[in-house]
């Protein structure tokens, strides 16, 4: 069975996987299907079980429960080098003794490949450094050595490819550029990408699909648009950008829209867009769909009023004002300043107005901090 | 009357200062100068001496000669116990790498009943004084009725070598970044590629290190050596046994040539290893 392992392709299935190391649970439960060919992401803060998740993709640890499937093949207990694998480590791992051409050509060379040369090259020449063929790993910028760690892995062309955070050593504007490489070099060699993260905005500008990962399990999973318009728990709402998250009440249906009841002040929101259990809710509004006027002036869609501008901060492209609500709840309104000028003054009496197809209902018994506390920036070892 | 004192005092301020000020800034220098004459002296005269006209004693000055050098294995036996020695450093420093190697793995690298118990009895060598380790190996050779001679010598310089080579490679593993040997792992190298492949290469200037040592431990023994070699005469049992007659200047000769060799080899390293870092 593992000697066929190695020539195994398609969609990745991870089938009720868990991983406990002693009282600890890494990785709860999970069940997750990638498609051939997709760019993938596992977001989450550190300690979430993205990286134990990889880990048993890539063999490097073995599942306490559950089975990993690629395409018919079971390689849940299979060893790393025999699975058609291979993974961009973090900090590189680039072997220190060998040439670059030595590294990059050591996957094809274990398989038995005696022309490694042309491969090599081309691959060389599709992350841009042919010069660099004959320098050690430590000669290397940062930028260079993941650009090989990456041309080691993909030379192997295997079924899939596994990013371990593979930009977090690089800085933010190397780390952008990276992404659009990236995104770029999977189109062209057509690979399965799985790339685990803590950055949400990596994650959003390179997968497809992301699954936003909380204490060993999968919160949601869909593409980035979806994650980020339709948040359905209060983690993935605050993990992934900012929400406003009000405590509301439904009070009844009108067609296909529910009728809300926010401190007493009505308002309307789709059905299908509502995750809440029963009658208590969260509902949910990004800032930026927020529209601030002053009172008396006229409004469009749902409106909240009795609100004073409580602190302007003048960003730039936006104006992002503080607005204290009459129930003591201080909301986030992002405005864009298309007039160029911030129009409202600390201590404006104001009116909150957005579409009602923007709003976004959690269940009522949500952690509404969840998802704010953890720092997506602290590195993710686990 | 106040001013007489100001003109004798103010000048000779600053000449204080500024020999202190100079004290100040040389004094690495000059303990470092103090340091290097303590350490060197004896060996400058181990070489100076070796180009003694001694004859039978090499204790007194008579007057400079090359024969020596040109001549090293002139005085009686010296040479048969220069053989003997770098024979025994030679094997047991084999015997004690490939051994302390293969224990330094299996503490550096894996979780097993006893490890930490292994790691504890595997530094008492070191710790143990040589005269008993010497005199408890002899009675355990005596015990298996075997005579003390080239191959009881070989191994109870094995057992203390064992110990520094463990030692010396066991920090070159820590310092080994596991990640290198998953990548190898991913990149379709079974357990014993990746050994090869990655693991030994990344390891192997511990490995010469510990085994440069294990030799000049072993070379260098005399204590040991004493209780088990019966009547095999090594180089420092040599010394030791002509030192009651007059020790002949090829043995300074000798001692010389091997300093200047382990200097060699030393600057050697230091030389490649800059070439690397490059």
């Amino acid at each position: 069975m593992s000697n066929d392992a190695i020539s195994a392709r398609g969609d990745l299935r991870l089938t009720r996987i868990t991983k406990s190391y002693g009282d600890f649970t890494a990785v709860d439960d999970l069940t997750l299907t990638i498609p051939k060919g997709s760019f993938f992401a596992l977001l989450g803060p550190s300690g979430c079980g993205k990286t134990t998740t990889l880990r048993m993709v890539a063999g490097l640890e073995e599942p306490t429960v559950g089975s990993i499937h690629l395409g018919d093949t079971d390689i849940t207990t299979t060893r790393p080098y025999q699975r058609p694998i291979n993974t961009v480590f973090q900090n590189y791992a680039l072997f220190p003794h060998l040439s670059i051409f030595e590294n990059i050509a050591f996957g094809l060379r274990r398989r038995g490949i005696k022309d490694v040369k042309e491969q090599v090259d081309k691959v060389l020449n599709l992350v841009e450094l042919p010069h660099l063929a004959e320098r050690k790993p430590t000669q290397l910028s940062g930028g260079q050595q993941q650009r090989i760690a990456l041309a080691r892995a993909i030379v192997n062309r295997p079924a899939l490819l596994l990013l371990d955070e593979p930009l977090g050593a690089l800085d933010l504007k190397l780390r952008r550029q990276m992404q659009i490489e990236l995104k770029w070099i999977q189109r062209e060699v057509g690979l399965t990408f799985v790339h685990v993260t803590h950055d949400q905005e990596e994650a959003m500008t390179m997968a497809d699909t992301i699954a936003v990962m909380n204490e060993g399990r999968i919160e949601q999973m869909g593409s980035p648009a979806d994650l980020y318009d339709n948040p359905e728990t209060a983690f993935v709402a605050n993990f992934l950008g900012q929400s406003n998250l009000i405590k509301a009440r439904i009070e009844g249906t009108d067609g296909d829209n529910l009728v809300i009841d926010i401190f007493g002040q009505k308002i309307s929101m789709p059905k299908k867009r509502s995750h809440a259990v029963d009658n208590s809710m969260y509902a949910g509004i990004r800032p930026e769909k927020f529209r601030i006027s002053l009172v008396g002036t006229p409004t469009r869609g749902n409106t909240l009023t009795g609100g004073h501008i409580e602190d302007v901060s003048y960003i730039g492209v936006s104006t992002q004002y503080v607005v204290a609500m009459p129930w003591g709840q201080e909301l986030m309104v992002f405005e864009q300043n298309d007039d160029g000028v911030a129009p409202f003054d600390k201590g404006d009496e104001v009116v909150i107005s957005w579409e009602p197809t923007f709003t976004f209902g959690l269940r009522g018994d949500e952690d509404v901090d969840a998802g704010t506390e953890v720092n997506p920036e602290e590195p993710a070892e686990e | 009357m106040s001013q007489k004192i100001k003109d004798a005092t103010i000048p000779s301020i600053p000449t204080k200062a500024r020999i202190s000020r100079w004290f100040g800034r040389n004094m690495l220098r000059i303990y470092m100068l103090f340091g290097f004459t303590y350490l060197f002296i004896p060996v400058a005269y181990t070489f100076v001496f070796s180009f003694n006209d001694s004859g039978k004693s090499n204790l007194i000055w008579k007057g400079f000669t090359l024969s020596n050098w040109q001549n090293p294995c002139g005085a009686p036996e010296v040479c048969n116990a220069l053989g003997n020695s770098i024979k025994i450093g030679f094997l047991a420093t084999l015997f004690a790498t490939i051994l302390g190697t293969m224990i330094a793995f299996a503490i550096g690298r894996y979780k097993f009943k006893g490890r930490s118990g292994s790691n504890l009895l595997i530094f008492l060598p070191m710790a143990t004084p040589e005269i008993v380790l010497g005199a408890s190996l002899l009675s355990l050779f005596l015990v298996f009725k075997i005579n003390p001679g080239f191959w009881p010598t070989v191994f109870a310089h094995v057992t203390f070598c064992i110990s520094f080579v463990v030692v010396t490679v066991k920090a070159r593993i820590a310092s080994l970044d596991p990640r290198l040997e998953q990548a190898a792992m991913d990149l379709y190298a079974n357990e014993f590629e990746t050994f090869r492949r990655v693991t030994l290469p990344l390891v192997a200037p511990g490995i010469a290190g510990a085994a440069l040592l294990a030799f000049s431990l072993s070379f260098d023994d005399f204590i040991i050596t004493n209780f088990n070699s019966g009547t095999l005469i090594t180089f420092p049992k040599f010394v030791y046994i002509s030192a009651a007659r007059g020790i002949p200047a090829q043995a300074n000769v000798i001692g010389s040539a091997m300093f200047f060799l382990a200097l060699a080899i030393v600057i050697a390293i230091q030389l490649v290893n800059r070439k690397k870092a490059r």
